[in-house]
């Protein structure tokens, strides 16, 4: 990690979606601040800056992280992947097919964040319970969905024709 | 002319707007730059609720490095007037405090700087003189004679008070059989929106003119209002929707106060100026559901007929009647009877003002509050008249065949079985399995209770509801007001490209989606050739004052503006084509792509090639058909006239029919409320997508659940704002969300050709009644009052009133309290000292031990006998501060007993309270100290802190009675620390 002064704007250079990007960060700057405004990757949402609602939730070296709860300085030279990262062209991940076919998503405002935890959960636990999936989502508030349909585009994902 | 073949209208279509929103390319108010040179906004606000402001020095501030400007109510009252409103009462709203702040977070100045880190450190350098004035938050307190006065001009904080009748209510009340009443106080809680408040505001000259980008959802009629307050006409502010809304349900309709307030600051520091809301700012500074409280009683007959009713409603409007206001609870009026027959209906609503933020659009709009009344009514009359709740409602509830129906009030019921979608629920519920499964949980001691709670969802609101607010003569002389208009545009571009305008303003609702099906029906193709543009430009694009996204108004009204919009374009496409394909206009269909005879498929041309020659070839158009295709529809539903000079109003155009039955079990030990069925019957007539339906019906329900179980704003009985993160204030998350059965009834409304209903409020406005009912079958209990946590719940359950909200949280120990104000923090302990009580005593009162024992004390003076003035710095969780504080002792009795009043201040919040110090000897020559406290704690620290306060005293005062017994004995303290040392080989932990 690199040592900086209060007020002093350091470099910042880390992995995102596969690329080496950089910009410059203030200490106090958060990582979700830093990703949006400096690396204008305005995918990941900010929904309450308390780390509570996980609407900011990326990857960070494989691990579903708030960016609410980081500064960006911590973070140079990490592995982060974001919502941006996850379709590849035109071609959407099954869980965000599913998302779209369940109507998991309202607004959207929320979304990003629990496609970055729902991935790195199934990661680890591919054919969780409905409770196991409840229970991973208890970390984000949706305020549109009321998280059913939320549920079943996650089983229907892991558990296949649900 | 044919039907349309409706092959989409009604399809599960997967919305066509999640692409955007699933790879992170959707857009937001946050993530737009709309135009260069923006600079960044931070709002200085109130931490007092109720204080005159003496002197506000923005000196500092505006030297401070990277600050562009810096401006309070001096400069922006000399640019704006106040925003009008529908109540003529001496209580001017202005977006910014001025001389007084009456609720915290309440805006007082405004810093903009190069971003947004810097201009919140100048906000803590800005000098604000409070003169603090006692509070008021109780909506009955503030209507009280010896209330704190808010408003001095109006010298009454009874903002209004209005009574209208209906029938014959007195006849009905003398000839009741029984009369029963339901006292109702209804919490004041917010649908708070992922996505917070956002705008850009931009001040440009020749020809002077605002332009704002915001997340503003509507009603557009607000647009008027805040071109009064920046004293400019119309077409001088220039509002513009982003792309997308991260959810609304309401809340966002009362972010036009900061696009005034934005606006003009654009205008004072010269630069266009970017604000986003925090979470903090959100759930203080926002808005809300306003909180009520009131009663309603109803005459019965022996057989359970309701014949009449009388409500009063007292309503909660917070600081200011800010506008709408007082909408909310004009919104039911004309629908008093819920969905029952009843005929007799008296009304008096009196609006209150209070130290509490103002109110606003939120799901359900006045709907919670009014079924809380009604059907808690209902249930307290069926056991009064040992009746089953089904039953009295069966004997209640309109009849099919009185469709359409026009209600007292005046409501034109379009269509309904309510008794069928009550019959559904009870079959889905299998309700008498239920009642057996009560009896058995009863028979073994448990409490287990069951309740229902049935209405009409109107929608699709009338504009002149409003002016119920104002006498038949203020009426007469504002001049009549009518209506709720539609508004859509459908064009057909020279590459044969389908646009539909909505001016609708979705925040999540897949209006694009909807909106592609009803005209992919119409011009005879699929929802992915036609693109929908939601968003509104009020310089460019069709709308007007009804225009935006709020009381269900889609599928009730907008839905009809761009049905017959394709109506009209159809029958260009078929005119023209008619005439190419020499036949009859009514002979040709719109299908598949193709323009063609009917009966006979083969004789067909593309639609595309049709919809070009418009634009490509208009001199080979038919006789009598304009060139290009550009239809624009302005509608108003016919039967939304003036309220008449009974106070009848047409108030919505379409009533849908929610009906839900909770069955829970209550966790006698705990209070904890387990629901083992909850099952939601809709009629939202004709089903124009389900998916979307479905979603909005689970959704609805999340806010019922987290209205009646979980979410509260919180202020203490002083104003104190309590419920500043989402850790204080609790949105239900994935596993506290019971399961839910949905079931539907289906009843086609005529007002639109595709006979469907608003819907979205759905089961938010149904779902704490029912859940209230239940509660109070299980406990055997009317004295139910939401949200129904653990402790209020355990409290009804034994029987104990419980404290309103802001009940003290923190208490420590047993025994006698020092009395604190609801919401305070109190707490009592006891020590031993190993030195007798004069010595203690004395330490107690030198300024020099105490500076070297108080935690975080950097400085502590002797200012006058008995009175100290000390400079400390301390945490709370993560926001540490300075603080003045200020202690007085008094009822000094050496070396025995004494009072220590104290108050502190700081940026981040301000403190009073008081403590009592008792002194006893010991056996041992040493002291048995014995204190106890109470305080309450306002500002910052107290919004965002609050879990913490209890901790953080008792570390505190811990701390210091440590730092007291090194002073008393140092030597022994230090061989017990070498003590610990030697045994835990630590530090003094
Ligand atoms: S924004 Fe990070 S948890 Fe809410
Ligand atoms: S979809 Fe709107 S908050 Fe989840």
């Amino acid at each position: 990690m690199i040592r900086v002064k209060p007020d002093e704007r350091v470099r910042v250079s880390l992995v995102v979606n596969g690329r080496w990007l950089f910009g410059h960060a203030e200490p106090r700057m958060l990582l979700s601040d830093f990703l949006r405004h400096e690396l204008k990757l305005f995918g990941t949402h900010v929904g309450c800056e308390h780390g509570v609602c996980g609407a900011c939730t990326v990857e960070i070296d494989g691990r579903a992280t708030r960016s609410c709860l980081r500064y960006a300085v911590q973070c140079d030279g990490a592995t982060i992947r974001t919502v941006e990262g996850l379709a590849v062209g035109d071609t959407l991940t099954p869980l965000q097919a599913a998302f779209n076919r369940h109507h998991a998503l309202q607004c959207g405002f929320c979304t990003a964040g629990i496609l970055m935890s729902t991935t790195a959960f199934l990661a680890e636990n591919p054919k969780p319970t409905e409770a196991e999936v409840r229970d991973m989502l208890s970390g984000h508030i949706c305020r549109c969905t009321g998280y059913e349909q939320i549920v079943s585009a996650i089983m229907d994902v892991a558990h296949g024709g649900g | 002319m044919t039907e349309p073949a409706r092959k989409w209208i009604g399809a599960a279509v997967p919305r066509m707007e999640d692409a955007a929103l699933l790879t992170g390319n959707a857009r937001f108010i946050d993530d737009l730059e709309p135009v260069a040179g923006i600079r960044h906004a931070a709002i200085l606000r109130a931490s007092h609720p109720h204080a005159r402001i003496r002197r506000i020095d923005l000196e500092k501030a505006r030297a401070h490095p990277g600050v562009i400007g810096v401006v309070a109510a001096a400069e922006v009252t000399a640019l704006i007037g106040p925003i009008p409103s529908a109540v003529r009462a001496a209580m001017a709203y202005y977006p910014i405090a001025v001389d007084k702040v009456r609720y915290v977070g309440e805006p007082v100045a405004v810093v903009v700087a190069i971003d947004r880190y810097v201009a919140e450190d100048a906000l803590e350098l800005i000098e604000v003189d409070y003169e603090p004035l006692s509070a008021v938050v109780d909506p009955e307190a503030a209507a009280g004679a010896d209330a704190a006065l808010l408003h001095e001009a109006h010298k009454s904080n009874l903002a209004q008070s209005r009574t209208f009748h209906y029938g014959d209510p007195d006849g009905a009340f003398a000839a009741a059989d029984a009369v029963f009443k339901a006292h109702c106080r209804y919490p004041r809680y917010s649908s708070t929106p992922m996505e917070t408040y956002g705008l850009v505001a931009h001040f440009e000259r020749a020809p002077d003119r605002y332009t704002v980008w915001s997340n503003f959802q509507g009603p557009f009629i607000l647009h008027a209002l805040m071109c009064g307050s920046l004293k400019i006409q119309g077409n001088r502010l220039r509002l513009i929707t982003a792309p997308h809304s991260g959810g609304s349900f309401g809340i966002k309709q009362a972010l036009y106060p900061y696009i005034v307030l934005m606006a003009a600051v654009s205008r004072l520091v010269g630069a266009p100026v970017k604000w986003i809301e925090d979470r903090l700012e959100h759930l203080m500074g926002s808005s809300a559901a306003a909180d009520r409280a009131g009663s309603v009683e109803g005459a019965f007959t022996r057989d359970g007929i309701l014949t009449g009713l009388r409500f009063h409603n007292l309503v909660n409007v917070g600081a200011y009647v800010r506008a709408p206001e007082p909408a909310s609870v004009y919104r039911m009026h004309a629908s008093s009877n819920g969905c029952y027959k009843v005929r007799n209906i008296f009304i008096q609503n009196d609006l209150v003002v209070t130290n509490k933020c103002p109110v606003g659009l939120n799901r359900g709009y006045g709907g919670p509050q009014f079924y809380f009344a009604l059907e808690r009514l209902m249930e307290i009359a069926a056991r009064g008249l040992g009746l089953d709740i089904v039953e009295i409602r069966r004997r209640n509830m309109l009849e099919k065949s009185q469709f359409p129906y026009i209600s007292p009030g005046g409501s034109h019921y379009d269509s309904g079985d309510y008794l069928a979608g009550l019959d559904e629920t009870l079959r889905l519920a299998d309700y008498e399995a239920l009642k057996r499964r009560r009896d058995e949980a009863r028979a073994a001691g448990r409490l287990y209770g069951i309740g229902i709670a049935a209405g009409i969802e109107p929608s699709g609101s009338n504009m002149a509801y409003v002016t119920l607010a104002q006498t038949v003569e203020e009426r007469a002389k504002a001049g009549a007001k009518s209506g709720a208009l539609g508004v859509a545009t459908i064009s057909i571009d020279p590459s044969g490209a389908v646009t539909v305008r909505t001016a609708s303003t979705p925040a999540g609702q897949g209006h694009q989606t909807v909106a592609a099906q009803v005209v992919a029906d119409a011009l005879g193709l699929r929802p992915q050739d036609i693109t929908v543009v939601s968003e509104i430009d009020t310089l460019t694009s069709a709308w007007s004052l009804a225009s935006g996204n709020y009381a269900n108004r889609f599928a009730s009204i907008v839905i009809t503006a761009i049905s017959q919009a394709a109506e009209r374009v159809a029958d260009k496409l078929k005119a023209i084509a008619a005439d190419e394909l020499e036949v009859a206009p009514e002979d040709v269909e719109l299908a598949d792509g193709t323009a063609r005879v009917v009966g006979v498929p083969e004789k067909a041309m593309p639609v595309r090639r049709v919809a070009t020659s418009t634009h490509w070839n208009p001199a080979g158009l038919p006789q009598g058909i304009a060139p290009g295709i550009y239809e624009s529809v302005v509608m108003s539903p016919e039967m939304l006239g003036s309220p008449d000079e009974e106070d009848r109003v047409a108030s919505s155009v379409t009533y849908g029919y929610v009906c839900d039955l909770v069955a829970i079990d209550i966790d006698p030990a705990t209070g904890r409320v387990t629901v083992d069925k909850y099952v939601s019957v809709h009629d939202v007539g004709n089903e124009l997508n389900p998916l979307i339906v479905a979603g909005q019906v689970h959704g609805g329900f999340a806010h019922g659940i987290g209205g009646a179980m979980l979410e509260e704003l919180v202020y203490d009985a002083d104003g104190n704002f309590q419920s500043g993160t989402f850790a204080d204030y609790l949105c239900p998350t994935a596993p506290e969300l019971p399961k839910l059965t949905v079931g539907r009834v289906r009843t086609p409304s005529p007002t639109n050709p595709l006979g469907s209903k608003g819907m979205g409020d759905g089961s938010s406005m149904l779902t704490p009644a029912a859940l209230a009912n239940a509660v109070a079958d299980a406990v055997g209990s009317d004295e139910v009052e939401l949200p129904l946590t653990l402790n209020r719940v355990w409290d009804i359950a034994h029987g104990r009133r419980h404290e309103r909200a802001g009940a003290p949280r923190a208490r420590i120990g047993a025994g006698p309290q020092a009395a604190a104000k609801p919401g305070g923090l109190v707490g009592e302990g006891t020590v031993e000292l190993a030195a007798p009580p004069a010595q203690v005593w004395a330490l107690l009162l030198d300024p020099k031990t105490l500076a070297s024992i108080v935690p975080g004390c950097e400085r502590l003076d002797l200012v006058g006998p008995d009175r100290f003035v000390a400079a400390v710095t301390i945490g709370v969780a993560a926001i540490k501060g300075s603080y003045q504080a200020e202690i007085a002792i008094a009822d000094k009795r050496e070396p025995a007993s004494m009072r220590m009043i104290g108050k502190a201040a700081g940026a981040l919040g301000h403190g009073a309270g008081e403590g009592r110090v008792r002194l006893e000897p010991t056996a041992t020559g040493g002291t048995r100290l014995s204190y106890s406290y109470s305080a309450n704690v306002g500002g910052k620290v107290a919004a965002v802190g609050q879990r913490m306060l209890g901790t953080v005293a008792r570390v505190l005062i811990a701390q210091f009675f440590k730092g007291l017994e090194r002073r008393i004995e140092p030597e022994a303290t230090a061989e017990k620390r070498s003590m610990w040392r030697r045994l835990f080989g630590g530090g003094d932990a």
